[in-house]
Order: C-alpha cells, then structure tokens, then sequence
C-alpha cells in the first residue's frame, strides 16, 4: 500500500489544493520538510541528481547534472536562473506551477544552487505574468519569515513577455541590462549573469529536483522509463474539451492523454513537443507513448511539453502558415539566415495557403530548410524550419490542394495555434 | 584547422567565399555557409587573409579538435 502510493502521481501536482497557491504551512504538510542542504556536499547533490536521471523539462531535455557539474566546476562565483519565463504561447505548465506551487520551485533552487556554490539564485518570470510574481514574492517571504535555513538570496526578475526571452543566452543579456537577444560566445556556464558561472534551469527541472531530495534517485524512478525517468507537466490544447496542465508519468499512451483530456473529434494530427516539435498524423496516435525513446521513432520529442490536437475541422495550413508568420517576427533580426531565411519561408508559405506560390515554391522550402538550420546564434531558426518541413511532410495533400485551389473552407476556423501578437524585438538592428 | 562565422556579426559581405569557395558558399541571401571541413594545409595562408578581410570581423579561425 505505501509503495503504491509513493509510485502514485500526482508528484508535482499533489499540492495543488483550492487555495490559488499553497502557502509554506501546506506546501510542508504534503511533502515534508527539505532536508537540511547544509549537511549535504554539493558532490553528493549532483551525483543523487545523476542517478535519478533527471533532465532539463524547458525544452532541451538535457541531462541536468551534467550542467550542475559543468557550473559547479568553474571556479568563481555563481549564480543560478530559475527560468519562469516561458516563452511558448501554447505553454502554461511552468505559469501553473509559480502561481500554485511557488514553494516546490524555491526549494528545487535552494538545492541547485547549494550544489553548484551559488549564493544567489534569480527567478525570472514573464512581466506579464503578475500572478507568478505576486506568488513568487509571498513565498520568499514567507520563507524568510519562516528562517528557512540553506536558501539561497531569492531575487524576481520580469523579463521581457516575448517567444525568444527564454532562450539561455537571451535571458542572461536581459538579466545584464541588454536587449534580450541571444548572443554568440561563451555560454552562460562559462560567464553568464554578470560575468559569472551562471546555471539557468527550467522552473519544472527545479521542482522535480525538490521532490528528488526529499524521496531520492530511486523514488524518481519507479514512474517513467529508462531515458526519461519520473514524471512530467504537459499543457494540452487545441481539439479537447478539456485543455490544461496534466502531469503525466513518461511513457504514458498519447491516446490515453487525450481521452483524459477529451479530445472533441477526430484529429487530423497532433503537435508534439510544441512549435518547435513535430506534427504526428491522426492515423499514427494509436501505440505513441511520450518518452523519447518511443517519439524518437517518429522523430518527436516531448520538448517542453506542449501536446496540441488538430481537429479535422481546422485547416494545418492555415495554422502553418500563421506559426511561419509567427517566427518570422520573433527573430532577433540578429542573423542573416534566420531574419531573411524565416522571412522567406513565412512568405512561401502563405502564398502556397493562397494557391499563388511558383511551381518550383516546396522544392526552394526544403533547401531552405537544410540551408538554414544551425546558422543562427541560437536555435531558433532550426525549430522554426523543423516544424515548416513537418508539416509539409504530415500535411502534404492539404498542401497540394491549396497550391493548386487556394484557401478552402477550412481556413476560417478560430486559430488553434495560439501567436500572441507581440511584436518580437522593437528594433531590429 | 577550421572556419568558423559569427553569425551575428556577419553582415554578408560575402568576401569570404570570394576567397575560401572550397570552404564557403553562400545562400541566397548572401551569408556564408560553411562545409565544416578541416582547412588543408596549403588553403591555411588564404584562411587567414580571409579572416582579416571581413570587414565585421565575423570569420574565426578555430584550431582542429574544438
């Protein structure tokens, strides 16, 4: 009975109570006391971290003690990130957790930075997202009215509410006083905020790492599979009636996730990993699992966790030519391929969807394509033509009928892919 | 060694290419695309003028192994 119920989930979402967020008292009582971070070396932190197999949950899914160890070697002082700021329109998972669970998240930063020597740790957080700051701030300090001891000094920041903020090198010249843009050179593990080691790691990673500590590497284990241990946070949208933030064990059935989330009718095919993911078709659902090994097969990730069910009734490429549109804008404008390239792309696009592109127009987006990805200074333009070449590849005949019909019936259905419509930077260059 | 561009800097002066094409080409939009091939012996010499003529300074020369 208590090992079922420890293997049971929720994990991260069992605090979630009525209450808009759970204070220090309760966060306390659902999972019990941290344990005291000074009796552990920060050695022995990574390597629990190592074992437990855990990895980053912003995107990248990299494995996250690998970057502790990677800050934690350089020998001055750090600094830790907690990335809040969730960029992704379609994503709400990391909004869920500092609004509600602030105190999962804080814990999970005392315990990074205590295991890579930093003394302050930032949490960054949308400027729009006044509800995570407002949850953010009552937390500290109930912390520090608590005398929690091995925190870490807690500073909020508001970054910029825009697609690329989140993107490691962005958010660092933000957190330095710059533009918000990435940069080139030396990344933020060598120098970062303010010249130092810098560790930025997704809110989520942190939370899980807070569960880690108190249950141990083994704990973490018994849900998930071998490359992608333990649990997740997804945000489901698009043709269901119930769309929100699930927490799901990895490896779960995508069917099943979409049952979950009542999936409305039947789908024409589904997003996974989000805008930088990849398109699976309606007819491959069925034996999907959501673990990389099993999406690797069809060269899907789970990224940050956006699932986004395309009903029948929505045109894909209406949605891929606004998602073009979409990323166009969100450059930098810093690169040459990436400011014409998506500019290109995004243009061809739309004109295939009106059925006024040249005969030579899908030919001229697949070397794009290949001509494009990693020439930028981050990785922005590779998943904007990864997800293009996607639905090109899943949406084929739909795009076949544009090319030749121009718009059809379809194209008037409401937006399934949200775009905020924010302008990406003020200036480019 | 190999070449190596800085791509925020590189403002597709296309010099490079001009005097590296085993090396760089450029795409359609003028910006250099790199095979990221070792640069033989012989091309060393021409690497270096390459580097010192971009005129952003956006062509790097890195050693092998990196």
């Amino acid at each position: 009975m208590a090992i079922a119920t420890e293997q049971a989930l929720p994990r991260i979402l069992t605090g979630i109570g009525e209450e808009p967020m759970a204070e220090l008292e309760s966060h306390l009582d659902v999972h019990g006391p941290l344990p005291d971070l000074r009796r552990w070396s920060p050695e022995q932190i990574i390597s629990v971290v190592e074992r437990s197999g855990l990895r980053g949950h912003g995107g990248a899914s990299f494995p996250m003690a690998t970057k502790l160890r990677a800050v934690a070697s350089r020998r001055k002082p750090k600094i830790l990130v907690a990335n809040g700021t969730e960029g992704e329109p379609a994503s709400k998972k990391d909004r869920v957790l500092l609004r509600e669970l602030p105190h999962l998240v804080l814990d999970g930063a005392a315990i990074a930075a205590r295991a890579v020597g930093a003394g302050e740790a930032v949490i960054a957080v949308s400027d729009v997202d006044e509800r995570s700051a407002r949850s953010l701030e009552l937390a500290v300090d109930e912390r520090q009215h608590a005398g929690l001891r091995g925190d870490p000094q807690f500073q909020l920041f508001g970054a910029p509410e825009r697609w690329l903020t989140g993107q490691e090198s962005a958010l660092v010249n933000v957190l330095n006083g710059g533009p918000g843009k990435p940069t080139f050179g030396p990344r933020p593990f060598e120098r970062g905020v303010r010249q130092r080691p810098t560790l930025v790691q997704n809110v989520e990673t942190l939370a899980h790492l807070a569960l880690i500590a108190r249950h141990g590497a083994d704990w973490f284990r018994l849900l998930g599979t071998d490359r992608d241990p333990g649990s997740a946070l997804v945000t489901v949208a698009g043709a269901v009636s119930a769309p929100g933030v699930y927490e799901i064990e990895h490896g779960m059935p995508l069917e099943e996730l979409l049952q979950t989330a009542d999936g409305r009718e039947p789908l024409s095919a589904v997003l996974l990993g989000g805008y930088f993911g990849t398109w699976l078709p309606g007819a491959h659902i069925r034996g999907v699992r959501l673990a990389a090994e099993h999406l690797a097969e069809h060269g899907a990730s789970l990224g940050a966790g956006v699932i986004v069910a395309l009903g029948q009734s929505a045109c894909p490429v209406a949605e891929t030519a606004r998602i073009a549109d979409y990323f166009a804008a969100q450059s930098a404008g810093q690169c040459g391929p990436c400011t014409n390239g998506l500019g290109a792309v995004a243009d061809t696009v739309q004109q295939l969807a009106t059925g006024t592109a040249s005969a030579g127009a899908r030919a001229e987006l697949a070397r794009w394509g290949k001509d494009i990805k990693g020439r930028g200074a981050c990785q922005h333009p590779d998943g904007a033509v990864r997800f293009v070449s996607s639905a090109l590849r899943v949406f084929a005949e739909d795009f076949d009928d544009h090319a030749r019909h121009g718009p059809c019936p379809r194209c008037s259905h409401p937006p399934v892919l949200p775009a905020t419509p924010i302008p990406a930077f003020p200036v480019a260059r | 060694m190999r070449v190596a561009v800085d791509p925020i800097q590189c403002v597709a002066h296309g010099l490079c290419a001009e005097l590296l094409p085993e090396r760089i080409r450029l795409d359609d939009w003028g910006y250099p695309i790199l095979d990221g091939e070792p640069v033989p012996r012989e091309l060393v010499g021409i690497a270096r003028r390459a580097a010192d003529a971009c005129p952003t300074l956006a062509l790097l020369l890195e050693p092998d192994g990196k």
